[in-house]
This record gives structure tokens, C-alpha cells and sequence, in this order.
């Protein structure tokens, strides 16, 4: 039985910076992930990562923008905590080797993005997640004597002793289909968020909520899960990303009457506002009429320089020739708002902790909440990096002070049973991609851009049914070499879960905040609802709702305009 | 929408049988790409059809596959496209004037398969990868702010970081199928992301270690295979030339393959003779005929060179005999190139779209080429002297230049900044 002192779920970005940092400490580390790190899906993110390096910047200022870019959701000592961290954090990536662009005089250079008052985004032309992931993994290979890595491991439940301490997890190698009690001292969760709860989405086919659902299992807390980012540049068809990026080196947004039509919505940043606020002025064009026929509107990336496109967003240029067949250098794309980012998670300190002990998570599976309502485009993976190694130092720590538990080996027993009976289900079932899709275009319909009690009742009503449905879903592999299918049912589980929480708290919060718009409820009301929705688990039953507050340092809500 | 057949090469470790052929028909549009076929395929139907798949974007690297008969990611594969590979490809070619509709859908090569489509990547891709020490070494002193570089460095090694490991050029690597220990394509990319790095401290420890792996950058035999499987143009056979530009002509690393002699040698034949003189190339590459390296070698290859005689691949008086002599224009390119003061390393990454129509005029004269034409297109191997000649390795200034390539990248920075273009830029630091 493997034993260590940190075990760390997830190997995207927070759970490979969280594997270092223990490490760096001095624990015993073991780092596992249902796919190769590398194709983690941080490493789909383009556009860049933000912090106030520039002498001219101030944290302060970084830590406004996402304050005001959070609807004042955001709790604001994570949030200082973020910014000021972020120089340091980017210096530490750069000597690490990330090959970030640098300006005419060699020194690391900025580009512009959405809701910052200032351009303070460190990229690596449009691929910035990717350098950086595959970075961290060349140190997780240096640091090889320190980590332990599991590569396509598939962790499927938490455990936790008499006192309610989370003391491992339960995992199963992908190739050989055998399952394993992983024992430790502190659990980090690291998996990532959920976007696959909607179609379509811009996260990968991976994306699927599993940590989030895990420790909603077992009794932790999740936060926000309300708010639901949709990004304003997503492809008609197959909901692929076109990064913030491109607007950020000044592409526009065109209505299919050619008006720019952010001069109406955000006088001041016009496309560089906040999302939210971008992909409402976009979803209103549409719904008013003024948007094509497919339901988009127009990206003209042709504002920018030809040869700058071709050398920062490389990426679009190939994802806009081959899968839209669009050469963005000289024609205007069809876009529209998809969903892309989950604010909420499981809820954590500004240390990583959860509410159950033992047991830490950081990234985009957290919730601290440093996004609040709205996150801010490149604070993503600053948030990954931060929060991920504040986790790893701070479980590494503990680590040090307590003993290994003991685990029973026999605690796999009823994963065993539970894989058992889905390996032998009955034929006959729905398929688990037909309840899986109709899930997704559920949420896409009721819990998306604009929102309202009878739509999202609809979309409650619906994830019951599945949740019902999916026990019984059709299997055809009985194997245990990569047993895709198996895994697909379990996930499957977990994004039912997820989908409950986001709809139980969208109905939950009767206001607009933020990526929440119910057009029941359209103002904010900081009196009533300057509070964050918690969600915890209830048995089979729906989940229930508690509050809790929103920490406020210095900055008072104020009206939020672009 | 048009009908596929997808011909999936399936593989149960624990049926205790065979790969097999499992055929579907599927209906898609032509701009859905192979893996939405194989997903439909999967969720419709067959929940076991096992293949490793996460972006559907081509960033995540998962999907690697062969689809008729080339490897490449099955997301990125349009079905019209691998279709119509069907020509040419000895793969299942259509009827003249028909269109080919089916697709056949096989595992990637040197690798072994795991189920399905699934291979070990960590066998093979990953072990090399390691193989190469694949982590920046720092320089000293870690500056306390960034490392400062040249920006063009940073776009040049940014084209290896964009590899996204996903094997395609290592499934269908000719030296690596005869020599599995070849450290390969990939891992070789890799490799140049550091050697090509100004902050890293060891670019000439990195060359000679794998200048001197019998396995190494020599063992490559520029089939071209990598650069047209890389679906993200990161040219690994061009990396592979760089090294050893870098190694033989900035280090003077002389090989265990001999591989540098015989560049040189290479050179010199084609300097003198204007065509190849291949009965010269041996001897020269170990010294020439009486140099005592050469004479096993040339008493080794005695059985090949009779061969070649027997079915009158050659005949004698052209193996002892070549008549050619180097036209001008031949020796007028050589004192050109030669003549150049830095080594002229196109950096594809860029370059390639820089040269595009609208802003050819008056630039390198590339004229119309598109990057994937552009990037298989050979870079010239162009030693920057004579092998005897120490030039040494080019100076270290504090800001951490790149290897060898200043000058020329220097000049295409600057037709940038005259376009005035980026408007970030004004906003730097
Ligand atoms: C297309 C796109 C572009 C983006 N661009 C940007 C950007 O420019 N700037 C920015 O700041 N943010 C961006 N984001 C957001 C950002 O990329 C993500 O929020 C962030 O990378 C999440 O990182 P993570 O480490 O939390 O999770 P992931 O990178 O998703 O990693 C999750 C890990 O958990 C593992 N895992 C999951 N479930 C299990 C399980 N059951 N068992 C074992 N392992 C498991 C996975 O294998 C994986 O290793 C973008 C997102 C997308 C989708
Ligand atoms: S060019 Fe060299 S490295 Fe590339 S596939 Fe051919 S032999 Fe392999
Ligand atoms: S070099 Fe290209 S083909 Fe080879 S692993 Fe990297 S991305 Fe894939
Ligand atoms: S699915 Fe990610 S590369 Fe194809």
C-alpha cells in the first residue's frame, strides 16, 4: 500500500505546483491523474497569466480589478494574497524555464486583457498554459527520486478515518484495472473543474467535476457553484475557445449589422470588460436579432496586425483554419458565449484547507473564492499556481507533525462491489453518452448566460431524472485493461452531482451578480445576498443550502461599470 | 452528409486473441474530424473501443493515431482529408475518378499497443524524453528578476516547447523502426528546446553527450517522416540538423558515429565535385582512404559495394573515376554562404508566415510559401567555416544570446518593428 506524506490528486497545474512545494518542504509525495499530466487540461489555456510585475503596476491595483471583476463576491484577503504573490510566483516560473515573450529589450513583456486596468498578462505566444504545464512537468521529472508519480491512476473515492479526517484515497490503475487504498497523512485535491456538466463547453472530454463531487461525498462544502463562467469567443459549433488574447491585442466584436456593438455595453473597455458583462452584450445581440443566423456574433481578428497574429495566436489561427475552416488573419469568425470556467468548488481557507480535515484542494476544483462572481481572463492559472503551492506547503507542514494512518487494506471492498455491479449491469440501459448529452444541453439551456426559476426548476427536474437513469446506463466493456467505459459511468456520477449544486444554487441566489443574471431577479442586492451560497450534501436527497459571509479588506462594493 | 467507413484495429489484451478489424459505417460532415467519427462510434454503439482523448483541439497531444496509413492526431484530421489519403498512400487506393470513403484507423508504430488505439507511451516516447535531461540548467547567477534574452530566442526555442508529446512523429521514425534505441524525434526537439535556451548553463555538455550516444543526433537519416506527422510544426528533423550545426561547427564536437567528419566530408565532396562522389565520401568521412580509421570500414562495406556492382548499380570506372567537376555556380554558392560571418539559421517558426504575400516584397524573397510547405523544405546545412578552422563558440554577452543566430534573427526583428505593429508592446516594461 503506498504510503506518503502528501497525496495529491490532480496533476494539472495547482496539482503539480502543489507536488513541488511539498516536495520542496521536505514530504514524501505522490502526485496521480486519470490522464498523463501533460494532457491535463491547463494545458489548453492560451492567453496568459497575470501579476503586477511591472514597476509600474501595483498589486493593489491587480487585486481592484479582480474585486470589481468578482461583483464584490470575491473573498478579498484571498485575493490580496493572490496579487501580491503573483510577481514572484511568474519570477519563479520564468527560472524554471517557461519560454514567456519578451519585449525589445529582452525583458519579460505584457499583453492586455479583459477587466484589468493595466496590461500585466505574461504569455508564451498563445499556448501559455501548455509551456508552463509542460514546465512543471520537466521539474516533476528532475524532482523524480522526490515524487512518486501515478500516471493514469483514476482515484474514485476519499477516505477518512473514525474522527472524520481525510486519510487517503482509493484509486485504480487504468492499465490493469486494479484498485489501491492510497494511504496519507494530507490529501490534496487537485482535479480541476467541471465543464463537462454543459454542451458545449470549451474544457476537455476529461473536465468532468470528479474532485469537486468526491468531496461533496464525503460532507466538504462547496461555494459559488451559483456561478458559471461562459466565455464571450467560443466557436459556433463545437464550442473551441478563441482566447480573450485576441482581443486583448485589439480584435473587435462585430453584430451581423457590423456595429461594434461594446460602444453600448462598456463605453470605457468596450471588449476588454469583464465576461460576464461581455458575453450578456453579446447574448442580448443575439436574442434581440442582431446577431447571424447560426446565433453569433462576429470576432474581426483582422484589426490586428497580420504578422502579430501569426506570431502570438498561432494557436487561433490553427483551430480557426481546422475547425471552422476560417483564416482568422483576413476574415471575421463566427463566435458566441459557451460555458468555459467554474468560480465555485470545494470551498477552502487561504491555505487550501477544506472544511474536512486532512483534506486541502486548490485550483480550478477550489473555491477560495479569489473569482467571486466573475473571474477575470489569465487569473486562472495565477489562482492554480498560488493556491497550489500555498496547499502543498502548508499540507507538507501538517504532514510533518502527525503520524501515517493505517488503513485497512480491505476498504477497497466496496469500490470493488461498486465497479463490480457497474462491469455486470443488465443490458438495456440508456446510453451514457445520450444522458450525458442530454445533461449538458440541459444546463446549456436553463443555467447558462441569462437564468430564471421556471427554467432552472426545468433543469432541477431533468438532473433528478438522470440521477435516476444513470445507475442503469448501458455497458459494453467488461474488461480491465483501460476500461474507458466503466470510468465514463463513474464520471458520469460525479457530473450529476455537480450539475445539482450549480442548479440548486442558481436557484438558491434570488439576485444578479456577476455570471449569475436571473432576469427574474435582474438587479444585485448587496443587502440580502453580499453573501456567498454554500452547498453541502444530503444523503439522496437534494443538497442543502447554507451562507456564508464575504470578507471584505478594503475595498467597499461599489457600482460596477466597463 | 457524406458516409465514412472507419476500419478500426481493435485489441483486447485479454481476449487471448489477435488484433482484429472492426468496420463501422458512420455519417458526418466532411469538416468533422476522425476522432468525432471514432467518439460516435464509441458512444453510439461500442462503449469499448478504447483511444486516449481529452482537447478534441490538438493541444492536449492524447489522440495520436495512424489514419491510412499516416500518423497524426485523429482530432485534428478532417475525415475528407484522411480520406483522401487513400491515394498514393497504398492504403485501400480508390478506383480512378471515385472518391475513397474509407478510413482505416491503426495504432501508432514503435510503440507497443496496449488495447485498441491505446499504446505505451511511457515504453518508448517518455523513456527518451528522459534520456535527454529534460529540464532547464539554470545559468549562474539566477538573475533575481527574469533572465534577460533576446525576444527572438524566446519565439525560436517557443516553437519546440510547443511540442505537445503526442508521439506521431515517433510512431512512424525510420531509424528509430531499424535502431529502437534511437533517441528519436521528439525527444530530440526537446533537446533543443535547452540547447537553443540562452539561460541554460550546460548547451555544450548537452551537445557532446549526445553527439557521442551512438543513438543520438547522427543517427537520424533525414526521411522526413517527423516533419510531415508533427501536426503542431515543430520540424523535429530540422531541430535535429540544428543540434548538430550547433555541436560540429560551434563546438567542434567530433562524434563516435563520425557523423560530423561526414557532413564535413559531405561538404567538401559536393564543393569539389558539384555531384556525389560517393566512392570519395567514405574514405573522406574517416580521413581520408589511407587514414587507419577508414580502411575497416571500407574493408566492411566491400561486401555492399560488390553488391551494387553485381546488379550494375555502378560501374567501376564511375566508382574509381568521377569526371564531374563543380560548376561555378556551385563554388560561387559555397564562397557565398561561407563567406557569411554568422551562420544564417532561419527560424521556421516565424519566418515561414513573415515571408507571407502581402509583406514579401523586398524581404528574403521567400515568395508565396505557405508554412507546412516552407517547413518541409530542407535547411541547408551550412558550416559556418572550414572543420580545421577553430571559430569557436559564438561570444557570451551578459544578455545571454542565443547559439549562433543573433545577427541574422536581429534583422528580421527589426523589418518587425518597422510595421509598427503589437499593440501591447507599447505597454511593456
Ligand atoms: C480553453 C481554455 C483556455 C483557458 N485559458 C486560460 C488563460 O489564458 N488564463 C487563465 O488564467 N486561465 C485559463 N483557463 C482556465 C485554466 O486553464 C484552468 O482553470 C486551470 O488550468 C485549471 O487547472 P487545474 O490544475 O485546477 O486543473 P486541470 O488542469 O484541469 O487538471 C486536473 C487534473 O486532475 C486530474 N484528475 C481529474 N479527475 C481525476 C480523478 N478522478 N482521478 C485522478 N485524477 C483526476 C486530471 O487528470 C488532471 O491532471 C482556460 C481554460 C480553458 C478550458
Ligand atoms: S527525419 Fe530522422 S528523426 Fe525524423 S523520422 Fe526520419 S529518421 Fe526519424
Ligand atoms: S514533435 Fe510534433 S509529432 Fe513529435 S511529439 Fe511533438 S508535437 Fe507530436
Ligand atoms: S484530443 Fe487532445 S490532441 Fe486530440
Amino acid at each position: 500500500m503506498p504510503s506518503h506524506d502528501v497525496l495529491i490528486i490532480g496533476a494539472g497545474l495547482a496539482g503539480q505546483r502543489a507536488a513541488l512545494a511539498a516536495a520542496e518542504c521536505g514530504a514524501t509525495v505522490a502526485i496521480i491523474s486519470k490522464v498523463h499530466p501533460v494532457r491535463s487540461h491547463s494545458v489548453a489555456a492560451a492567453g496568459g497569466i497575470n501579476a503586477a510585475l511591472n514597476p509600474e503596476d501595483t498589486w493593489e491595483s491587480h487585486a481592484f480589478d479582480t474585486v470589481k471583476g468578482s461583483d464584490y463576491l470575491g473573498d478579498q484577503d484571498a485575493i490580496e494574497i493572490m496579487c501580491r504573490e503573483a510577481p514572484g510566483e511568474i519570477l519563479w516560473l520564468e527560472h524554471a524555464g517557461v519560454t514567456f515573450h519578451r519585449n525589445e529589450s529582452g525583458h519579460l513583456g505584457t499583453r492586455a486583457f479583459g477587466g484589468a486596468s493595466a496590461a500585466r498578462t505574461y504569455y508564451v505566444a498563445d499556448i501559455t498554459g501548455h509551456a508552463i504545464l509542460h514546465v512543471l512537468y520537466e521539474q516533476l521529472m528532475k524532482q523524480g527520486q522526490l515524487v512518486d508519480r501515478y500516471e493514469e491512476w483514476f482515484t474514485t473515492d476519499l477516505l477518512q478515518d473514525d474522527h472524520g479526517r481525510c486519510i487517503g484515497a482509493i484509486c485504480r490503475n487504468l492499465r490493469d484495472g486494479q484498485l489501491e487504498v492510497f494511504n496519507a497523512k494530507t490529501v490534496i485535491l487537485a482535479s480541476g473543474g467541471a465543464g463537462q456538466v454543459y454542451k458545449p463547453t470549451t474544457n476537455g472530454l476529461i473536465v468532468t467535476g470528479d474532485g469537486i463531487a468526491q468531496a461533496f461525498r464525503i460532507g466538504a462544502r462547496l461555494m459559488d457553484m451559483e456561478m458559471v463562467q461562459y466565455h464571450p469567443t467560443t466557436l459556433a459549433g463545437n464550442g473551441l475557445l478563441i482566447t480573450e488574447g485576441a482581443r486583448g491585442e485589439g480584435a473587435w466584436l462585430l453584430n451581423a449589422e457590423g456595429d461594434r456593438f461594446m460602444e453600448q455595453y462598456a463605453p470605457n473597455k468596450l471588449e476588454l470588460a469583464s465576461r460576464d458583462v461581455v458575453s450578456r452584450a453579446e447574448q442580448t445581440e443575439i436574442n434581440e436579432g442582431r446577431g447571424f443566423e447560426d446565433g453569433t456574433v462576429a470576432l474581426d481578428i483582422t484589426k490586428v496586425p497580420r504578422r502579430r497574429t501569426l506570431e502570438a495566436l498561432r494557436e487561433i489561427v490553427n483551430i480557426g483554419r481546422d475547425f471552422a475552416g476560417v483564416d482568422i488573419t483576413r476574415e471575421p469568425i463566427h463566435i458566441r458565449p459557451g460555458q468555459h470556467y467554474i468560480m465555485g468548488g470545494v470551498k477552502t481557507d487561504t491555505n487550501g484547507l477544506t472544511t474536512i480535515p486532512g483534506l486541502y484542494a486548490a485550483g480550478e476544483v477550489a473555491c477560495v473564492s479569489v473569482h467571486g462572481g466573475n473571474r477575470l481572463g489569465a487569473n486562472s492559472l495565477l489562482d492554480t499556481l498560488i493556491f497550489g503551492r500555498r496547499s502543498g506547503e502548508h499540507a507538507a507542514k501538517q504532514a510533518a507533525q502527525i503520524p501515517m494512518p493505517t488503513t485497512p487494506s480491505s476498504r477497497v471492498d466496496e469500490t470493488q462491489a461498486n465497479i463490480d455491479a457497474i462491469v455486470g449491469r443488465e443490458p438495456g440501459g440508456r446510453r451514457i453518452a445520450a444522458i450525458k448529452d442530454e445533461l449538458g444541453e440541459a444546463m446549456n439551456e436553463y443555467c447558462a448566460v441569462f437564468r430564471d426559476a421556471d427554467g432552472l426548476a426545468k433543469a432541477h427536474e431533468i438532473v433528478r431524472r438522470l440521477k435516476e437513469e444513470a445507475p442503469k446506463a448501458a455497458i459494453d466493456d467488461r474488461g480491465s485493461v483501460f476500461n474507458q467505459d466503466v470510468i465514463g459511468a463513474i464520471e458520469l456520477g460525479y457530473m450529476l452531482d455537480v450539475a445539482e449544486a450549480i442548479v440548486v444554487a442558481s436557484l438558491e441566489r434570488k439576485e444578479s451578480r456577476g455570471a449569475q443574471f436571473r432576469t427574474d431577479f435582474p438587479e444585485r442586492n448587496d443587502d440580502e445576498w453580499l453573501k456567498h451560497v454554500d452547498i453541502s450534501a444530503n444523503g439522496a436527497d437534494v443538497p442543502k443550502v447554507s451562507y456564508s459571509p464575504v470578507t471584505i479588506t478594503r475595498w467597499e462594493p461599489e457600482e460596477r461599470t466597463y | 452528409m457524406p458516409e465514412y467507413t472507419l476500419r478500426i484495429r481493435r485489441y483486447d489484451p485479454q481476449a487471448g486473441e489477435a488484433a482484429y478489424w472492426d468496420e463501422h459505417q458512420v455519417e458526418l460532415g466532411e469538416r468533422s474530424s476522425v476522432l468525432d467519427a471514432i467518439l460516435k462510434v464509441r458512444d453510439e454503439r461500442d462503449g469499448s473501443l478504447g483511444i486516449r482523448c481529452s482537447c478534441q483541439q490538438a493541444i492536449c497531444g492524447s489522440c495520436g493515431v495512424r489514419m491510412n496509413g499516416k500518423p497524426g492526431l485523429a482530432c485534428n484530421t478532417h475525415l475528407e482529408e484522411a480520406a483522401r489519403r487513400g491515394h498514393g498512400t497504398g492504403w485501400n487506393p480508390p478506383e480512378e475518378g471515385q472518391r475513397n470513403t474509407l478510413i482505416t484507423v491503426e495504432p501508432m508504430g514503435n510503440m507497443p499497443v496496449i488495447r485498441d488505439l491505446i499504446v505505451d507511451m511511457d515504453a518508448v516516447h517518455w523513456t527518451k524524453i528522459r534520456r535527454v535531461t529534460p529540464w532547464l540548467i539554470n545559468k549562474e547567477p539566477v538573475p533575481e528578476r527574469e533572465y534577460v534574452v533576446p525576444h527572438d530566442n524566446m519565439v525560436d526555442v517557443t516553437q519546440t516547447m510547443a511540442c505537445i508529446q503526442c508521439g506521431a512523429c515517433v510512431s512512424d521514425c525510420l531509424s528509430m523502426e531499424i535502431d529502437p534505441l534511437f533517441v528519436g524525434p521528439a525527444a530530440l526537439a526537446k533537446a533543443y528546446r535547452f540547447v537553443g535556451d540562452p539561460r541554460d548553463a550546460e548547451q555544450f555538455e548537452r551537445l557532446k553527450d549526445l553527439s557521442e550516444d551512438e543513438h543520438g543526433i547522427y543517427d537520424c537519416t533525414h526521411c522526413f517522416n517527423c516533419i510531415d506527422a508533427c501536426p503542431k510544426g515543430v520540424d523535429p528533423m530540422s531541430q535535429i540538423m540544428r543540434l548538430r550545426r550547433i555541436a560540429g561547427s560551434d563546438h567542434e564536437i567530433k562524434d563516435r558515429n563520425n557523423g560530423y567528419r561526414h557532413e564535413h566530408a559531405f561538404v567538401k565532396n559536393i564543393r569539389r565535385n558539384g555531384l556525389l562522389h560517393e566512392a570519395d565520401l567514405l574514405p573522406d568521412s574517416y580521413g581520408g582512404k589511407l587514414h587507419p580509421n577508414a580502411v575497416p570500414e571500407l574493408v566492411s562495406s566491400l561486401p555492399t559495394v560488390l553488391t551494387a556492382l553485381a546488379r550494375r548499380k555502378v560501374t567501376p570506372a564511375k566508382a574509381l573515376l568521377h569526371q564531374h567537376k563543380a560548376p561555378k555556380e556551385v563554388k560561387r554558392i559555397f564562397d557565398e554562404i561561407e563567406g557569411r560571418e554568422e551562420r544564417v539559421e532561419l527560424n521556421l517558426y516565424v519566418t515561414g508566415y513573415e515571408d507571407a504575400p502581402e509583406h514579401a516584397e523586398g524581404e528574403h524573397g521567400a515568395g508565396e510559401r505557405e508554412p507546412p510547405e516552407e517547413s518541409s523544405q530542407p535547411e541547408p546545412s551550412v558550416p559556418s567555416g572550414e572543420p580545421e578552422a577553430p571559430t569557436g563558440p559564438p561570444d557570451k554577452s551578459p544578455t545571454y544570446p542565443g547559439p549562433g543566430e543573433e545577427g541574422s534573427e536581429r534583422d528580421e526583428r527589426s523589418e518587425r518593428d518597422e510595421s509598427g505593429d503589437s499593440p501591447s508592446e507599447s505597454e511593456d516594461a
